[in-house]
């Protein structure tokens, strides 16, 4: 059943990153199709969720394909609450056929199946899995925040005629989406890796992704201070916000050879 | 009814042939009015065009009504009728009959020309079915969207800058007219003129007040330019006005600057600096044009809109033909019921009341059953077949008949 909800929810996915890249080249009935395949392919996505949950009887994404399709449904979940504004289409450009590509590693990967058995409760793997992959969502989001930023604050000083035609949100928008969608991911984060420090048991257990994580937790931590305390905005805020996910990438790159190990 | 429209626009004559045929919107509304003897008409008179809708159930006369409204030497004038009468309007709502296309505010223009106009069941519909079509088109594409002037593109540019321009601080430097529109631009979006500074201080002083600003001198500029957050220029100086080293640190606020002067006024080394984006006249044009032809592609789309309301509003059209045509079977049918259910009275003398309303009521129930679906299919047929099919249904219920008949009773 859950292998079954697997390829309409990629095929919408797909589908909306397709619209969005039409829709990009010219507005109009495509963006609305694109939302609809976000809309749509996330319900599908939720459902493929929810017959992993039922069918294991327990939190089911404990192995890195599992908390990869995960992930996708956190990201898209985040993006939906505002992305599928018009002016945030551009956004579905760069966020839609990421999750698609995700969901299809998380697919060969094994992670619409079943999970392996790991001893841990249920409530940790909420805590610890759910927070921390929450958290990677919300900051998986504000990179993409801050590279349209970038990129529409380069085609402002570059002059290009056509940047209206986009329609993408203004500098001063993008700029403090990204701010607040950090400000909301940090906290999560936060939470999930408070119970993994507090379900550490033996040294062993210690691997250099914890290292990673609390880097990365340092780097947006820095990122909120800067931002609301020292008023860093613009270019620097966006660029920081990057870094911070340069770390949340190879993050994501080492938790099969460590943590899921 | 038939619609028809007497014409002339910017496509067909110039602006000192237009002007003679101009109208005021109560000017307007006193020529509808006089046109609108046993007709209805509508004069919708803009600086591009000026046109007579009127619907008379004839086109001759109504045609001859509105041509002799807009006698003038040399005027040329398109005349329409019915389904592309209404097709034009709807271009017209739309924008796409506009110098520039998707224009918004010929919108406005239809909707007040409709209600100084005067309207009768046709134009009511045809004009709230324009208006209609107009809203539909800037919601469903993007024509009216991207600006069509070099202020409205700094404007426009602003706002990708700073989102919603409430509350941003605008600087003028230069007090003339090009100034003066810019400003105006911003100002509709919601932003203040805050300063103006100008070499001749009785014209920033002139300028600052009607944007309810401070003019201020030009060796202030600095303490201004470190508040502002867009900034305008136009002067006439021979060189340069703003150099890089005039920017004050600006600690991550943006500042956006419009440099619409030949020379330029501003250092181009500006917009090298951190948060500082400077378009000049040049990059602004480019913008315009850009969105010009954005606009024209939109209008391809546009127009299977328009040509989709003009269908909607020719079956409506046609199937006005058929309403007397309805209200004549119907009233034939109860005149024949009720004169046979008069004829039976006599035998059914020994009926009860509720008796004698069961047979009413039966009686109708018979007729309107047995008319139902002619009636029905008479509609739907008069609206994608035409009047023809009406002609039929005159012959088979033998219509009008009667009529001739008792017309020819009294010479009998």
């Amino acid at each position: 059943m859950a292998e079954l909800l697997f390829w309409p929810a990629l095929l919408a996915y797909g589908e909306a990153g397709f619209a969005y890249a039409g829709d990009a080249r010219r507005p109009g009935p495509l963006g609305r199709l694109a939302t609809w395949g976000v809309r749509l392919g996330w319900l599908v996505q939720t459902a493929l969720l929810v017959a992993q949950a039922a069918r294991a009887d327990r939190f089911p994404w404990d192995t890195w394909a599992g908390s990869l399709n995960l992930f996708v449904w956190l990201v898209v979940g985040a993006y939906l609450i505002w992305g599928c504004r018009p002016r945030f289409r551009l956004l579905g450009l760069v966020v839609m056929p990421l999750a698609a590509l995700l969901l299809a590693v998380s697919y060969a990967a094994g992670g619409v199946g079943g999970s392996g058995v790991r001893g841990y409760s249920t409530l940790f793997l909420v805590l610890h899995v759910g927070g921390v992959l929450a958290g990677f969502a919300g900051l998986t989001l504000a990179a993409a925040i801050a590279a349209l930023y970038l990129w529409q604050e380069r085609q402002l000083k570059r002059h290009n005629p056509a940047l209206l035609r986009f329609r993408a949100p203004s500098l001063a928008t993008l700029d403090s989406l990204v701010a607040r969608t950090v400000a909301v991911a940090l906290p999560l984060l936060t939470l999930g890796m408070a119970a993994g420090f507090v379900r550490l048991r033996h040294e062993s257990d210690v691997d250099p992704l914890i290292g990673l994580t609390v880097l990365a937790w340092a780097v947006y931590g820095a990122f909120l201070v800067l931002r609301y305390g020292a008023g860093w905005r613009g270019r620097r805020a966006a660029y920081l916000a990057l870094a911070g996910f340069a770390v949340v990438i190879a993050l994501h790159l080492g938790l099969p050879t460590s943590h899921f190990a | 009814m038939n619609l028809v429209l007497v014409g002339t626009s910017h496509r067909l004559a110039p602006v000192e042939v237009r002007e003679r045929v101009a109208f005021d919107l109560p000017g307007a509304a006193r020529l509808a009015e006089a046109l609108s003897e046993g007709a209805e008409a509508v004069c919708l008179s803009t600086c591009n065009r000026t046109e007579l809708y009127l619907a008379h159930p004839d086109p001759e006369v109504a045609e001859a009504r509105a041509l002799a409204a807009l006698t003038e030497e040399g005027l040329e004038l398109y005349r329409l009728r019915d389904e592309a009468a209404a097709l034009h309007l709807f271009r017209v709502a739309a924008g796409l009959d506009s110098m520039v296309p998707g224009e918004g505010e010929i919108l406005g223009q239809v909707r007040d020309a409709y209600e100084a106009g005067s309207c009768g069941p046709v134009l009511d519909r045809l004009f709230r079915q324009a208006v209609h079509a107009g809203k539909k088109l800037r919601a469903e594409t993007a024509i009216g969207e991207s600006p069509a002037s070099g202020s409205a593109a700094a404007a426009a540019l602003a706002e990708q800058v700073f989102g919603d321009l409430a509350g941003c601080r605008g600087l003028v430097i230069g007090a003339g007219e090009v100034s003066e529109l810019a400003a105006r631009s911003l100002v509709a979006r919601g932003a203040t003129i805050a300063a103006v500074t100008s070499r001749t201080r009785a014209r920033a002083a002139e300028l600052a007040e009607r944007f309810a600003g401070q003019a201020v001198p030009f060796d202030r500029i600095g303490e201004e330019l470190e508040r502002a957050d867009v900034v305008i220029s136009s002067t006439s100086a021979p060189g340069q006005v703003l150099s890089r080293e005039q920017i004050p640190a600006r600690k991550g606020r943006p500042l956006f600057l419009i440099d619409l002067a030949v020379p330029r006024d501003v250092d181009r080394a500006v917009a090298e600096l951190d948060g500082c984006y400077l378009y000049d006249i040049d990059d602004l044009e480019a913008v315009v044009s850009e969105s010009l032809s954005g606009r024209r592609r939109e209008a391809t789309r546009a127009e299977a809109i328009v040509a989709h309301e003009a269908e909607r509003f020719r079956d409506w059209q046609t199937s006005l033909d058929v309403v007397p045509a309805i209200a004549s079977i119907r009233e034939r049918a109860e005149r024949i019921r009720s004169g046979e259910l008069a004829k039976a009275e006599s035998r059914l003398g020994g009926l009860s009341e509720s008796e004698r309303q069961t047979v009413e009521s039966l009686t109708t129930q018979i007729v309107n059953k047995l008319l139902h679906v002619p009636i029905v299919r008479l509609k739907q047929a008069a609206a994608t077949e035409g009047g023809g099919y009406v002609e039929v249904a005159r012959h088979l219920f033998g219509l009008g008949e009667e009529d001739r008949a008792q017309d020819r009773k009294p010479r009998e």
